[in-house]
């Protein structure tokens, strides 16, 4: 078994009165692809915001790489290799496609204001390594955000595009770890194809472990390698698509217990 | 899930028929318009700053006019002061309405180290960098607390510090610290801090008054500014500055430090404004408080000139800071804001008033109402025609003929002046042919109430005037003069 890249140690969190998430474990290996499903409530995006940094658990730990992510800000989290999309699309929208992809190489780059005013050698280098990271991360989506698109604002693009322009944006911060939060959400069955596919792509020739939040299943079942189910904030099931989706707690989970119990 | 190399109708990925075509789907302005558009497109803007720094640069050349070259100055000390806002609002948008007090702060700065208050006569290379540092500090300080506001919590905050400046230094002349120590006199009080030091390097200082060298020191630091912002702008910085404008939760899990970048937005504006402040005091030759506090106005004048130029624009910085502060001083001259005044209308009228012939109509329509009014009243009250018009010339002479001048006009144009108001939010609730018609009398009634009251007190008749000019240019184009347009949720 491979390194736990990301590992949820009994993982608390609640808002006034209501557990949104309860104790959960959870681990992804380095080079997987974690698939998390659930229907809605189930505190999907709120194990996102956990992770990222937006929230502080009441309880448990998450590690990264072996050491523990709690106490840190978000854009310390973003540093060490975790980066994520959102399921709500926040681009800069008046930023240019490119300028959008830019603005994420900021965690690991140095220059300071002294070193841009002055336009150092090094200032310089720099700015030219983050261009043509930007123009690298956009090529990946083949002819899709390429060419004039790159000085047009993020708001001219169709929302199929502005998905792919977060997950570019995600990529250039130079993770280890990609969280997507619903990449399919809105997209039509071509389109969804080609999110199912690029998903694979990531891993392949981008070498990222990805965690994905998603409701379509046959991009689930097409690019998981193990599936977790949640509901209420608890995990209800895990392992492979097929042992997830016959499960009858999942089944139940979605459908009601009427549903399972006639199963 | 891979594609199929052999199967063309199976979806590819990054190739659609939509990508494919692009290029005969951009439109483009025909004409020689869209040429002189396409061309000056692609001037890369530090040319045209280059240009605007030339032309500036040559302007005393042209003339001995020392009221204009005073006139500069001010332009540049606003131009300097909307530079630094832009960095804080344009850039990172941070709604920062106590920006004046670090002005403030820096003049007092300068003042307290170059003048007899204390007895310091500093040498002006080592008094900018102190002030200009403190206030960077200053910026830092304030945007501590204010880290973890936006928006309007944000602006109520700042906006009370800035009122927090101008009273600490308006009664300064007895501080002690807490009770502790003996009261002093720190700001000098209501009476400021007179005969401050002109710029000296070295022994050798400009002669006070002598705008023309303010009118080239404000300059070359304008320039210099300017171009280290552009330069900061395209850097890592700027891009994070906007990205937090944009959206600061996703510009933080994106990597960006958004606490830090706003405390270095604060602190770059800041240190800008101070600048500007050590500029203004050894123009000026003395400081008082009230001039930074928000009953001077000059918040809203640097905001104004902000917007008006587009938020976020180098560019609209220089335009914005020149059409204010230029209007503003031409309309000191009643002549001046009578010609302003009837163009604006004119103007206004030729743009909104369609079809054509309604424009005849009305146009029309309120010269012959004027001559039949004036013609009524000089018959029935000889002393409604008295009183002469404001501004000389054809024009002036023509006004007299046309619109009603009594002798005693104070109370009369109140009256007029409140009519005026009440029937022009009338006209914005009538519609079709009754407006037009409606918009007659209220144009006499406008012509009556200028000639009588309003151009009489150009003080307050020009910030009416600017404020009009603001509203309709920004009617005409929301995103400022050279800003771009900004989509909020699409």
């Amino acid at each position: 078994m491979a390194d736990k890249l990301l590992e949820l140690r009994k993982v608390s969190k609640s808002f006034g009165g209501l557990r949104v998430i309860s104790e959960l474990d959870l681990h992804v290996d380095e080079g997987e692809i974690v698939s998390v499903i659930g229907p809605n409530g189930a505190g999907k995006t709120t194990l996102f915001n956990l992770i990222t940094g937006l929230y502080a658990p009441d309880g448990g730990d998450i590690l990264f790489e072996g050491t523990t992510l709690l106490g840190l800000e978000p854009h310390e989290i973003t540093s060490r290799g975790i980066a994520r999309t959102f399921q709500t699309l926040r681009l800069f929208l008046n930023m240019t496609v490119k300028e959008n992809v830019m603005a994420a190489a900021y965690s690991h780059t140095r220059a300071g204001l002294l070193r841009s005013v002055l336009r150092t050698p090094g200032m310089r280098r720099e700015e030219r390594g983050i261009e043509q990271l930007a123009e690298e991360r956009l090529a990946f989506f083949g002819q899709r955000l390429m060419g004039y698109r790159w000085n047009q604002p993020a708001f001219s693009l169709s929302y199929a595009n502005r998905r792919r322009l977060e997950i570019a944006r995600a990529t250039a911060t130079s993770p280890r770890l990609l969280l997507l939060d619903e990449p399919a959400a809105g997209m039509n069955p071509v389109e969804t194809h080609e999110i199912a596919e690029l998903i694979g792509r990531l891993r392949e020739d981008g070498g990222y472990t990805i965690l994905v939040i998603e409701h379509d299943m046959h991009v689930v079942e097409g690019i998981s390698d193990r599936v977790v189910a949640l509901d209420h904030g608890v995990k209800i099931a895990e392992g492979t698509f097929d042992e997830v989706a016959t499960s009858p707690r999942v089944v139940e989970a979605y459908l009601g217990t009427k549903a399972a119990s006639t199963k | 899930m891979s594609t199929d190399p052999t199967n063309p109708d199976a979806p590819r990925v990054g190739v659609d028929e939509w990508v494919a075509s692009h290029e005969q789907r951009r439109t483009e302005r025909s004409g020689l318009l869209g040429v002189v558009e396409r061309e000056l497109a692609r001037v890369p803007s530090p040319a045209f700053y280059l240009g605007f720094g030339v032309a500036a640069a040559i302007l005393p050349a042209l003339t001995t006019n020392g009221y204009i070259i005073n006139v500069g100055v001010n332009t540049l000390l606003y131009m300097l002061l909307a530079l630094g806002l832009n960095i804080t609002v344009g850039y990172a948008g941070l709604l920062d309405l106590g920006y004046v007090a670090f002005y403030g702060f820096a003049a007092y700065g300068y003042a307290m180290l170059a003048s007899p208050k204390f007895g310091l006569h500093w040498d002006t290379l080592a008094v900018i960098p102190v002030v200009v540092i403190a206030t960077v500090i200053l910026g830092f300080l304030v945007a501590l607390p204010s880290r973890r506001l936006v928006g309007d919590y944000l602006a109520i905050v700042t906006l009370f510090f800035g009122e927090l400046f101008a009273t600490v230094y308006q009664n300064g002349e007895s501080m002690s610290l807490l009770g502790f120590t003996k009261p002093h006199d720190i700001t000098g009080g209501p009476n400021g801090i007179p005969n401050i030091d002109q710029f000296n390097v070295f022994g050798s200082h400009i002669q006070a008054l002598d705008y023309k060298a303010y009118y080239y020191v404000a300059l070359i630091f304008f320039m210099v500014l300017l171009f280290a912002v552009y330069l900061v702008d395209r850097s890592r910085t700027g891009r994070a500055w906007r990205s937090l404008r944009e959206d600061p939760l996703a510009a933080e899990l994106m990597g960006m430090p958004v606490n830090r970048l706003k405390l270095i937005a604060f602190a770059c504006g800041a240190g800008i404004a101070g600048v500007a402040g050590t500029i203004f005091a050894a123009v000026n030759t003395a400081v008082f408080a009230s001039e930074f506090d928000f009953t001077s106005g000059l918040l809203i004048i640097v905001y104004a000139m902000l917007i008006l130029g587009g938020a976020g624009s180098l560019g609209g910085v220089i335009i914005g800071a020149l059409v204010v502060n230029v209007s503003l001083e031409v309309l000191r001259d009643p002549g001046h804001a009578t010609w302003v005044f009837y163009v604006l209308i004119g103007a206004t009228l030729l743009a909104k008033l369609r079809p054509w012939r309604w424009l005849a109509v009305v146009a029309a329509g309120t010269v012959g109402f004027g001559f039949a009014v004036h013609a009524i009243v000089s018959s029935a009250w000889p002393r409604g025609v008295h009183g002469t018009a404001a501004v000389g010339g054809a024009l002036g002479s023509g006004l007299s003929h046309w619109v009603i001048l009594p002798s005693n006009p104070t109370t009369i144009g109140n009256i007029a002046f409140i009519c005026l108001v009440l029937a022009v939010l009338v006209l914005t609730l009538l519609h079709g042919w009754v407006q037009k018609l409606a918009m007659i009398p209220t144009l006499y009634l406008a012509a009556f109430v200028w000639e009588n009251r309003l151009v009489v007190e150009p003080s307050i008749t020009r910030l009416i005037l600017v404020g009009v000019i603001l509203i309709v240019l920004m009617n005409a184009r929301p995103q400022g003069l050279l800003g771009t347009s900004r989509v909020e949720i699409v």
